[in-house]
C-alpha cells in the first residue's frame, strides 16, 4: 500500500481567507462569530453565526462564472486555488487522467435554493434563471474544481452531514493509498448561512443565541459557520521525487455507523471510529498528542465525545490535548472536518495547539484537557480529527508528522 | 376545547396514546416521549396557541418553561398566553 501525504492546503472561513491567516487566528484564539448579516435576519430566533467577512466574489470570478457558482462553490474554488498552488502541481497527461477530486458537502447550493424559492413563492415570479439546477447540485463544487484544474480521475461528492468532509478525505486517502490515483484534491465546503438554512437549524433548538462554548458547563448550543477547506493528498514517492513540501502524512482513518438515532450521538459508535483510526494508522494510544474534537458545543455531543475519547484512550485520555476550534470558526457542517484538519496540521508542523475559546466553567462530564481559551506550544507527532454526524455517521482521520 | 384538553391531545398524539391515557400528572418520560418528541411537541404547542416557548434542547432545565410534567407544561402555556395578552 502507498503512503499518502498532504502537499497543499487552502481555506476560506470566518477567521480568514487563506491558511496562514487562519492558523494565526487559531493561534491567537480569535473568534469569527458575530451578528448575522442577511435579509430578514430580524425574523430569526438565532441571529449569530461565523460568516465569511469581506468577501467580494465579483473581484475573483467573472460574470459567467458567478452565474454558475453558488457561494459554496465559490468558497471551494478559492480554497482549492490556494491548495493546488501550494502543492506546485499542474495536471496534464497521465497525472491529470488519474487524479481526481472528492469533496464533502451537506446542503449544496442553499443560497441558490433560498433565493429562488423567495423569487417564485414570495415575489410570485414564474421564471427562474436557467442555471439554478447546475448551481445548487451538491457536486457542483467538485465538478468546478475538476474543470479548473483538469482533474479527470475519480471525482464525486460525499454527503454525511457534519462528517461529510472527513468521509470525503478518507475516501481520497483510500484512492491514493490503494494506488488508484497519484493525487486527489479533497476536503469540503458549506454555505448554509442563509435565511432558510438558519431557520431550518433553529427549529431543532440546538443553536446557541450568544456563543459557541464547547466543553464549558454553561454551553448552550452550536453556532453555524461557512467556508471551505481543501487539501492536496499525494502519493508519498510522487511528492518526494519532485521535492514537494510535505505538510503531514495521512496515516489512516476509520468510519462507523451508530445505527441508533437520527440526531443523538452514541458513545460506542464514536469510540469505535476513534479506536479504528488508531488501528488503521498503526498508532498506539500514547502516540497521539492532540485530537481536534467534533466539539459542537451541544450538551449531547460534548459529553458523548469526551466519554468516547476516555473509552478509546483509557488512562491516556488524561494526557492528550483535545480542543474544539468550532468555538472560533463555527460549525461548517459538511465542510467542518476540512477546516479543522488545518488545526491538526498546525499542531504537527508548528507545535501550536489551537485552543477551545469561550470556555468559562469546567464540566465534570468533559474532564479532559480541552486547551481552554489560549493556544499552547507542544510537540506532537500524531493527531486525530473527529467528526460525528447527525444520522450516527462517524469518521475519524489520523495524521502523522513526517 | 380548554388549554388543558388541547395540550393533552397534542402530547397524546406525540406519545401514540389516547388522550384518556394522559393525565396532568404524567411526565413526558413516563409517556415515552424522548428529546426529539419533546422538541416536536413544543413546536406543535407553539403552532396551536400562537406563542413562542423559550426552550433550548441543550439546557432544558435552565429554561423558564417547566417541562417536568403535563400540569407544569399547561401552567407554562397559560402564563405565556396571559403574558401575550397583557
Amino acid at each position: 500500500m502507498k503512503r499518502v501525504v498532504i502537499t497543499g492546503a487552502g481555506t476560506i472561513n470566518a477567521l480568514a481567507h487563506n491558511v496562514p491567516d487562519t492558523l494565526k487566528a487559531m493561534a491567537e484564539g480569535r473568534c469569527g462569530i458575530g451578528a448575522l448579516v442577511m435579509p430578514d435576519v430580524e425574523r430569526l430566533a438565532v441571529q449569530i453565526g461565523a460568516q465569511v467577512q469581506g468577501f467580494e466574489p465579483e473581484s475573483l470570478f467573472n460574470r459567467q462564472q458567478l452565474s454558475l457558482y453558488d457561494r459554496f462553490t465559490q468558497f471551494t474554488l478559492i480554497a482549492a486555488r490556494e491548495a493546488v498552488a501550494q502543492s506546485g502541481l499542474s495536471f496534464s497527461g497521465e497525472l491529470a487522467a488519474r487524479s481526481g477530486v472528492v469533496l464533502g458537502n451537506s446542503g449544496g447550493g442553499m443560497t441558490t435554493l433560498d433565493e429562488n424559492y423567495r423569487s417564485v413563492y414570495e415575489e410570485g415570479k414564474n421564471r427562474v434563471h436557467p442555471f439554478v439546477v447546475p448551481k445548487l447540485m451538491n457536486n457542483a463544487a467538485a465538478s468546478h474544481v475538476s474543470m479548473e484544474f483538469n482533474l479527470k480521475g475519480p471525482s464525486f461528492t460525499v454527503a454525511s452531514a457534519c462528517a461529510s468532509s472527513n468521509h470525503a478525505m478518507a475516501q481520497a486517502f483510500q484512492m491514493v493509498h490503494g494506488g488508484i490515483a497519484p493525487v486527489m484534491v479533497t476536503g469540503g465546503s458549506e454555505s448554509m448561512l442563509c435565511f432558510g438554512g438558519v431557520k431550518a437549524w433553529e427549529g431543532l433548538r440546538v443553536m446557541s443565541k450568544d456563543a459557541c462554548r464547547p466543553f464549558s458547563a454553561n454551553r448552550n448550543g452550536m453556532v453555524q459557520g461557512e467556508g471551505a477547506g481543501i487539501f492536496v493528498f499525494e502519493e508519498y514517492e510522487h511528492a518526494r521525487v519532485r521535492g514537494a513540501e510535505i505538510l503531514a502524512e495521512v496515516a489512516g482513518f476509520a468510519m462507523s455507523s451508530d445505527a441508533a438515532d437520527i440526531v443523538m450521538p452514541s458513545k460506542q459508535g464514536a469510540a469505535r471510529a476513534i479506536s479504528g483510526a488508531l488501528r488503521d494508522a498503526k498508532l498506539n494510544r500514547e502516540d497521539v498528542g492532540y485530537i481536534n474534537a467534533h466539539g459542537t458545543g451541544t450538551a449531547a455531543n460534548d459529553k458523548t465525545e469526551c466519554a468516547a475519547v476516555a473509552d478509546a484512550f483509557g488512562a491516556q485520555a488524561d494526557k492528550l490535548m483535545i480542543s474544539s476550534t468550532k468555538s472560533m470558526h463555527g460549525h461548517l457542517i459538511g465542510g467542518t472536518g476540512a477546516v479543522e484538519l488545518l488545526a491538526c496540521i498546525m499542531a504537527l508542523r508548528d507545535g501550536i495547539i489551537a485552543p477551545t475559546i469561550g470556555y468559562e466553567e469546567p464540566d465534570p462530564e468533559c474532564a479532559l484537557d480541552i486547551v481552554p481559551n489560549e493556544a499552547r506550544e507542544a510537540k506532537v507527532s500524531a493527531v486525530l480529527s473527529n467528526a460525528f454526524a447527525f444520522g450516527g455517521l462517524n469518521a475519524v482521520i489520523a495524521l502523522r508528522k513526517l | 376545547m380548554s388549554v388543558q384538553d388541547k395540550v393533552i391531545r397534542i402530547i397524546a398524539e406525540q406519545a401514540l396514546l389516547e388522550p384518556s391515557d394522559v393525565s396532568v400528572e404524567s411526565t413526558l418520560e413516563s409517556l415515552g416521549i424522548d428529546s426529539l418528541g419533546l422538541v416536536e411537541s413544543i413546536f406543535a404547542i407553539e403552532e396551536e396557541f400562537d406563542i413562542s416557548i423559550p426552550f433550548n434542547a441543550n439546557e432544558p432545565q435552565k429554561s423558564d418553561f417547566d417541562i417536568s410534567n403535563v400540569a407544569s407544561i399547561i401552567a407554562g402555556i397559560e402564563a405565556l398566553i396571559a403574558g401575550q395578552q397583557g
